[in-house]
């Protein structure tokens, strides 16, 4: 069974606030699940390679350009933002004061 | 003539003759909306104003340029994590519950350009994860059949909508069977489409190297006409690609070799299910069909592996909801990281976080190897499977579900067994191919289908196939 204090260092990883009745819980579904994809355990991947994606096509590259003609759509775009000065998305301090 | 019980194909032919116009039938949906929608809770967003002027518009333009596509005036229905300029996009979730897109999916862009209407935003599992349409911030869709059960998910919005006619057709996403198991439970046509055939630009992301967005419908020919609108290379998603147009192939039923994959007629299948399906290859082979039973080896393992990959890739998508450039914010406490962590915590359902918390499990150090690139490899397996499967028959028929819909809160409160509900559809995601599943019989009232599974993108074959299913059931 996974253990609380890895639920709890997950939740931090994954930038979520758990209750003591949510580490429970996902402590138990969590070890079910992981029980039951463990199955894997038990085929033969020798020699096989990884499927890493949905297609098989390979290295599609476009120029690495920034587009601001569209100004009309970076304006919505920043309406959807909850705070914005000069253009600008406004975050808070990553260091407290 | 009740408008909004015709097929796409009807009412193209309805419009055409002159013999209503697309307000009337525009109007006569949104008037099944108000009669149905409070008990079925499809729709998250109604975009009735919005709906009727454009029908006004597009009849205009019917009466001076002529109708000369299929899906011009024609009132469809959204699922609610693809966006449409200046409509609310949830995803089902309170994260994204005031968010306003800025922009057009490319497949709304296509829809619109085919002079589409769109009369609303249809309900789904938050972010498209969950297999009951239960895990919605917005509160669960009820299956149109019965009430009391679910209609499938994640796109159970659409496919309730489609079925009890609040519009003539829908889109939906489909990872793992999203579009094909709640088609399957309510009884209504779905198709998930080969990995690359449409573009997924403007579909909010779940698990990336799955997802695909299809067409559902009341019938085979309106899903063909969806699918023929919204497919073709897009160069804002570089995993489309182009692809042999919808066309009718003509095929010869005695010509057809159809591979019966006998993995997926084992217990915890419904008995009755079997039976019926068992009866529809018999009637098949009776027409001349060609019937081999064929294997698929790694099946057992499929959901296993799928339930590795998928939450990792959930796990990396959802952070990009943290509350700082759109999406429920809350501003309060000292720092960054309390933005990032109230936000989330507060915005997120209890299924997003299960996902986020698993993924992120797997793809840690010291896990990475034994779980995601184990599954990596059993996911090529899988694929091998079918690609020799497909060396010796032209499709697989398969149930879609190994049950009819179950009742509301039957099942969330244990995720292992609703996960199962995704058995028969999750190796064709994890393979990339394309599936139809269409409705071929009921069990006391409850509809279930079947699942037709065709090599990588041969689309025109499904469609085929399952035209000559449907006319033969119709006997």
């Amino acid at each position: 069974m996974i253990s609380k204090k890895e639920i709890q260092h997950l939740a931090d990883l994954s930038r979520l606030k758990l209750t003591e009745k949510e580490i429970k819980k996902y402590q138990k579904q969590l070890s079910d699940i992981l029980d039951y994809v463990g199955q894997l355990k038990k085929i033969n991947t020798k020699d096989v390679l990884p499927c890493t994606g949905g297609t098989n096509l390979k290295n599609i590259f476009r120029n690495d350009e920034a587009s601001l003609a569209d100004k009309e759509m970076i304006k919505r775009l920043l309406k959807t933002a909850p705070k914005v000065e000069n253009n600008l998305i406004k975050v808070k301090g990553i260091f407290n004061k | 003539m009740i408008l909004n019980n015709l097929t796409i194909l009807e009412a193209h032919q309805g419009l055409k003759k002159k013999e209503f116009s697309s307000e009337d039938l525009v109007r006569s949906c949104l008037d099944e909306i108000k009669k149905q929608d409070k008990k079925i809770n499809a729709f998250i967003t109604v975009l009735e104003k919005e709906a009727i002027e454009r029908a006004k518009t597009i009849d205009k333009q019917i009466a001076s340029n002529g109708l000369n596509n299929f899906l011009t005036g024609i009132p469809l229905a959204i699922k609610d994590n693809i966006l449409i300029q200046d409509v609310r996009a949830t995803a089902g979730s309170k994260i994204l519950s005031e968010y306003c897109s800025p922009y057009d999916a490319t497949v709304i862009k296509k829809l619109k350009d085919a002079g589409a209407i769109f009369v609303g935003k249809t309900n789904l599992d938050e972010f498209a994860m969950g297999s009951s349409t239960e895990n919605s911030f917005f509160g669960p869709t009820k299956n149109p059949r019965d009430l009391e059960r679910v209609p499938g998910g994640s796109s159970g919005g659409s496919a309730a909508a489609v079925t009890a006619k609040m519009c003539l057709g829908a889109l939906g996403s489909d990872t793992g069977g999203s579009i094909r198991q709640p088609a399957s439970f309510c009884g209504v046509v779905g198709l998930k489409p080969t990995y690359g055939k449409v573009s997924r630009f403007g579909l909010m992301a779940m698990a990336s190297s799955l997802d695909q967005i299809g067409p559902i419908g009341n019938s085979v020919d309106d899903v063909a006409v969806l699918l023929d609108a919204i497919e073709g290379k897009d160069n804002f998603d570089s995993t489309s690609v182009e692809t042999p147009k919808i066309e009718n192939l003509k095929l010869k039923i005695e010509n057809l070799r159809i591979g019966i994959p006998k993995e997926y007629f084992i217990k915890g299948l419904d008995s009755q299910i079997k039976k019926n399906i068992d009866h529809l290859i018999k009637k098949l082979k009776d027409e001349g069909a060609e019937i081999k039973e064929v294997s698929l080896p790694h099946t057992k393992e499929a959901l296993a592996c799928y339930y590795i990959i998928m939450p990792a890739e959930v796990s990396a998508n959802l952070s990009r909801y943290d509350g700082i450039r759109y999406g429920y914010s809350i501003q309060e406490g000292k720092n960054l990281l309390d933005v990032y962590l109230n936000s989330r915590t507060q915005g997120f359902g209890d299924e997003s976080k299960r996902r986020i918390i698993l993924g992120t499990y797997i793809l840690s150090k010291g896990y990475y190897e034994a779980y995601y690139l184990k599954a990596q490899k059993v996911r090529t397996l899988i694929k091998n499977d079918f690609q020799e499967a497909f060396k010796k028959v032209d499709c697989l028929l398969t149930p879609t579900t190994p049950t009819t819909a179950f009742k509301i809160g039957e099942k969330i409160d244990d995720p292992l067994n609703m996960y199962l509900s995704d058995i028969y559809t999750v190796p064709v995601n994890l393979a990339g191919l394309p599936a139809l599943s269409m409705p071929v019989g009921k069990i006391d009232k409850l509809p279930f289908g079947l699942q037709i599974i065709g090599n990588y993108f041969e689309e025109n074959k499904i469609l085929e196939i399952a035209k000559t299913i449907e006319k033969l059931i119709s006997k």
